[in-house]
């Protein structure tokens, strides 16, 4: 089977660290991937701050770039969500404007073969144990965007269940959103700030090393204010988490993408 | 033009967009949800109704018919009642054990007269299991609205399971709109403090409910 | 009450400083954790709870589509009855049509049932102008009135206030609007509604005008339903001599049938109960029994310019259950007040702006007063896509777009305020729409990386604030494919394509 990686633009330029791990993890099981280098943002940050028409270029793009492939998979659930529900939302707007069908051709091609990681290990390929190994402590906290407009429910626990030596740890309070919210997190800082607090004193009592996420945005977030507060917890991908092996983990310590993305905060 | 056609003409040119040929009736409201929650026979669906009324703090007691008089003469007397309002058309019996002043319902009796008033006791129109609640429609045996709020304290017979439906949609059908309706769950109750439930404001505070079994 | 929502600061001012409360902040927390579990109990019992979500949203939707029609009906209905009719095209013809009312009986008094419409038009600061008092009785109204305050939820408009707080006003106000506070009260939740009690019976007891909301209007029978706890509703809807009803149009249902699915929906959604202690239904007056004289006043203010919009017009299904309100992350955090409207939380954030015009610089600030995670539209019981809307009404800000104001279609402009935003934007998406020009500036930022710094300057400390910046690595993605697999794929998929710098 052969897979196009939408990588997402912020995993692009600061955690490539995830990037690379979708890949290891998926050529482990047999995938072969591809990366379209015509492939760039999803324009979620410009449709959700109410940027719809510059969003446009991007559904284009995103079309052109995976138009021969079947599948696409990325890891971001909100990257997911974006094409998946909005895409369909910004083309019908363009057709009520007069604007004819070509958005609308392009979200129906992009909508059904976007997939988010965990969904395409669970769903498509069928594996909940991918062979990986993480030896440590890790609470899962089920992004916003995963949890309610993909539905991803419980197949990242379940994935995350059948990692050899990972001790899972319950997030109190999990589905309470972390307040990241893309602009939100500079447009409303205070009460941004507030939910991060409360978020990262959740994670913080459960007393894992390590918090594990589907998305990069929200952990830029967690992990950013629990650098910020000096605590040791690390913030890290779940992708990385399941690229993870044995071998992998004698070369040196596991690991977390951290406030810092490669090499932790300065 | 008068309020009525300005917010009448700003509606219309509102729903330029919903096409010309459709009705009032379009489109179809999918109405696949249940009747019914679960299947309880006659019985169980009275049980169920005493339990959710006793949840929300309703006094629930049961009896047959010998045993009524009975029954509302002792809740009467361990209330310390002297007087109760009695709606025009309660069965006499009912009350023939109580030692007690019993006050019409009349048009001209005045809210703060019966504010004077210890208890009511009344029928109703029907009382639905799951929700634990009782009906009240102004029938002759409940009365006007107001002879069931102002006194503090609420006797109301129940006959099982002659007037228990099941669910709220096995009520409305019963019910006519014609008729001013209460609809009573448990005593009058606030969550405006904190969020948290509190029996007791300004209805009757005390309600006792009478299921009364067919002879 | 004296306060009013209006000229409040835009959300993000008044949440900055709200968030800093720290009893606030407690209250709220407790509050909405209480209700958010036994909301979730309550709705778990019924296995048919999507479908009545589904049918509730379908009603409404049918009811909107053919509201002319409804109303029209309704208005009739009513009337046979024995009822008057109203029609009030604004707040302000509203608040003269209900001050004429009550001056023709003569009083100068009223008792009122907690209502979000004549919250939403300021009745009662009419009211007052023209020499009428109005008290509420309601026992969460009645705190936020005797202490001189704004509501802050809409079920409970006093959430901001803990029995400690209630106390204390129920001591130092009480007496100056009728009967004191019990010597000795104490914070004990039953105390205090007790003393509630005694002080509003009097005015039960001695009112003559009634002035009520209503939850659903019933257009084939004329019938009016008012969903309440305490009593309260059934004092001022039976004992006074008139009874008038100010009603926004939208609360309009088709059928008496309907009221099944919405009496099932409300008070497992608002209260988290089976069914909430009281419901009232009237159609017109009775004989002997009741308000001899009944007046509906249908009320726009904003609602047929909501209607106008396909994509904002959901929200004109809302019910005022006030779940979105419990769930919301950002209504814990910064409270109702922040949102400078009686209609507070994720509802708020999209009808306020609606009701009144986006054009506001707080009205401009709701619809991203949201991280849009959802979980209100997840609770809504009558599937209102509060994040759609939110992101709807974001475009309506920053990109402008065609609008209802008063009946009348207008194309918006842009709002002032977010030039460098608009602009970051687009270069955002052209760069994102030309990734050799992007990989250069993500080369440069790569090899500038060590002199980035820690925390930013200018609008920039919004983030670094709280959070540190995320480092930049040495090699993005796409770099490191193409050093480690470029030469892999002859197709040509992974070598740069078109849209380098021109």
């Amino acid at each position: 089977m052969r897979v196009a990686l939408f990588v997402t633009c912020i995993n692009d330029t600061l955690y490539p660290r995830t990037g690379r791990a979708v890949v290891t993890l998926l050529e482990r099981l047999g995938v072969e991937v591809d990366f379209p280098d015509a492939q760039s943002c999803c324009g979620q940050p410009q449709f959700n701050t109410g940027y719809r028409h510059a969003t446009e270029p991007l559904v284009r793009r995103f079309d052109r770039a995976f138009r021969d492939h079947e599948y696409v998979v990325t890891p971001s659930g909100s990257c997911a969500a974006m094409v998946r529900d909005n895409y369909p939302r910004i083309a019908a707007k363009a057709a009520a404007e007069g604007r004819g069908r070509e958005l609308t051709d392009a979200a129906a091609r992009a909508v059904p073969k976007t997939y988010e990681l965990t969904e395409f290990l669970v769903d498509v390929l069928k594996v909940t144990d991918v062979g990986a190994y993480y030896p440590h402590t890790v609470t899962y906290h089920p992004t916003c965007h995963g949890l309610r407009m993909l539905g991803l429910g419980d197949r990242p626990r379940r994935l995350l269940e059948h990692v050899r030596g990972l001790e899972l740890r319950e997030l109190p309070g999990a589905e309470e959103c972390c307040g990241f919210g893309g602009t939100f997190a500079v447009k409303n800082p205070a009460v941004s700030a507030a939910m991060g607090a409360d978020k990262v004193r959740a994670v913080a009592g459960t007393g894992a090393s390590a918090v594990c996420t589907v998305d990069n945005s929200c952990l830029m977030h967690i992990g950013g204010t629990l650098a910020r507060q000096g605590s040791t917890v690390r913030p890290v991908h779940i992708a990385e988490i399941l690229a993870g092996t044995e071998e992998g983990a004698q070369g040196g310590a596991v690991s977390g993408t951290a406030a810092g993305a490669e090499g932790g905060p300065r | 033009m008068s309020g009525r056609d300005v917010v009448l003409a700003r509606i219309r040119r509102a729903l330029a967009d919903v096409p010309r040929g459709e009705g009032p009736s379009d489109p179809p409201v999918p109405r696949d949800y249940l009747r019914v929650h679960g299947s309880r026979t006659a019985g169980q669906n009275v049980d169920l109704l005493a339990e959710n009324l006793a949840e929300y703090r309703a006094i629930v007691h049961r009896c047959g018919p010998g045993g009524l008089p009975v029954l509302i003469a002792r809740l009467l007397a361990e209330r310390g009642a002297r007087s109760v309002v009695v709606p025009a058309g309660l069965e006499p019996g009912w009350l023939a054990g109580a030692e007690v002043t019993r006050v019409p319902d009349v048009p001209s009796a005045t809210a703060r007269e019966l504010d004077a008033v210890d208890s009511v006791v009344t029928g109703c129109a029907l009382a639905i299991a799951e929700t634990g609640t009782i009906v009240l429609d102004a029938g002759p045996d409940q009365g006007r609205r107001r002879i069931t709020l102002v006194p503090d304290h609420h006797i109301c017979v129940v006959r099982v399971p002659g007037q228990v439906v099941s669910s709220v949609p096995e009520a409305l059908p019963r019910l006519s709109p014609d008729r001013p309706l209460t609809w009573i769950s448990g005593p009058s109750a606030t969550s405006d403090i904190e969020l948290d439930r509190v029996e007791g404001v300004h209805g009757p505070r005390t309600l006792e409910v009478i299921l009364l079994a067919a002879g | 009450m004296s306060g009013s929502h209006l000229g409040m600061p835009a959300f993000p001012r008044a949440a900055a400083v709200s968030t800093r409360d720290s009893l606030l902040r407690a209250n709220l927390a407790h509050a909405t954790h209480t209700i958010r579990d036994k909301r979730a109990r309550a709705v778990a019992e019924l296995d048919d709870w999507a479908q009545l979500r589904a049918a509730g949203a379908a009603v409404k939707d049918r009811t909107l589509r053919h509201l002319d029609s409804y109303l029209e009906q309704l208005e009739e209905s009513v009337i046979a009855a024995g009822g008057r009719v109203h029609w009030a095209a604004d707040a302000e013809e509203a608040n003269r049509i209900v001050t004429r009312l009550v001056r023709e009986t003569g009083e100068r008094e009223v008792v009122k049932v907690k209502s979000m419409a004549t919250q939403e038009i300021g009745l009662n600061e009419a009211l007052a102008e023209a020499g009428i008092r109005a008290y509420e009785t309601d026992l969460a109204e009645l705190i936020v009135q005797l202490g001189d305050d704004l509501p802050s939820h809409i079920l409970v408009p006093a959430i901001h206030r803990n029995r400690s707080e209630i106390r204390d006003i129920f001591r130092r106000e009480m007496g100056s609007w009728g009967r004191p506070a019990p010597d000795g009260l104490s914070d004990s939740p039953a105390e205090l509604a007790e003393a509630a009690r005694l002080h509003l019976r009097e005015k039960f007891l001695t009112a003559k005008v009634g002035i009520s909301g209503a939850n659903f209007m019933v257009a084939e029978s004329g019938t009016l339903v008012v969903v309440e706890s305490e009593g309260n509703g059934r004092m001022c809807l039976t004992l006074p001599e008139t009874l008038i009803s100010v009603v926004g149009i939208e609360k309009t249902v088709p059928t008496w049938q309907d009221l099944e699915i919405f009496l099932q929906l409300l008070p497992r959604s608002s209260t988290a109960e089976r069914m909430n202690p009281y419901t009232t239904t009237w159609t017109g007056t009775t004989d002997g029994d009741g308000p001899r004289t009944f007046h509906l006043v249908l009320l726009d203010n904003g609602r047929t310019d909501t209607l106008a919009d396909t994509v904002g017009r959901q929200a004109l299904r809302c019910i005022r259950c006030s779940a979105c309100l419990n769930v919301c992350p950002v209504y814990e955090r910064a409270g109702g007040h922040a949102y400078g409207s009686p209609y507070p939380g994720p509802i708020g954030a999209i009808l306020t702006p609606q009701l009144r015009g986006i054009e506001g610089s707080l009205e401009a600030s709701l619809p991203y007063a949201s991280s849009l995670c959802g979980a209100c539209y997840e609770v809504c019981p009558v599937a209102i896509d509060i994040p759609e809307v939110l992101v709807h009404l974001r475009e309506r800000v920053v990109e402008g777009g065609p609008v209802t104001r008063r009946g009348t279609r207008t194309v918006l402009k842009p709002a002032k305020g977010h030039a460098a935003e608009r602009a970051a934007m687009r270069a955002a998406t052209w760069a994102f729409d030309h990734p050799g020009a992007l990989r250069g500036g993500m080369r440069l930022a790569s090899r500038t990386r060590r002199l980035h710094p820690r925390r930013l300057p200018g609008p920039g400390r919004a983030w670094s604030d709280s959070r540190e910046l995320p480092a930049v690595p040495a090699e993005s993605f796409r770099d490191w494919w193409r050093r480690t697999r470029g030469e892999q794929r002859p197709d040509g998929s992974s070598t740069e394509q078109r849209g380098g710098v021109k």
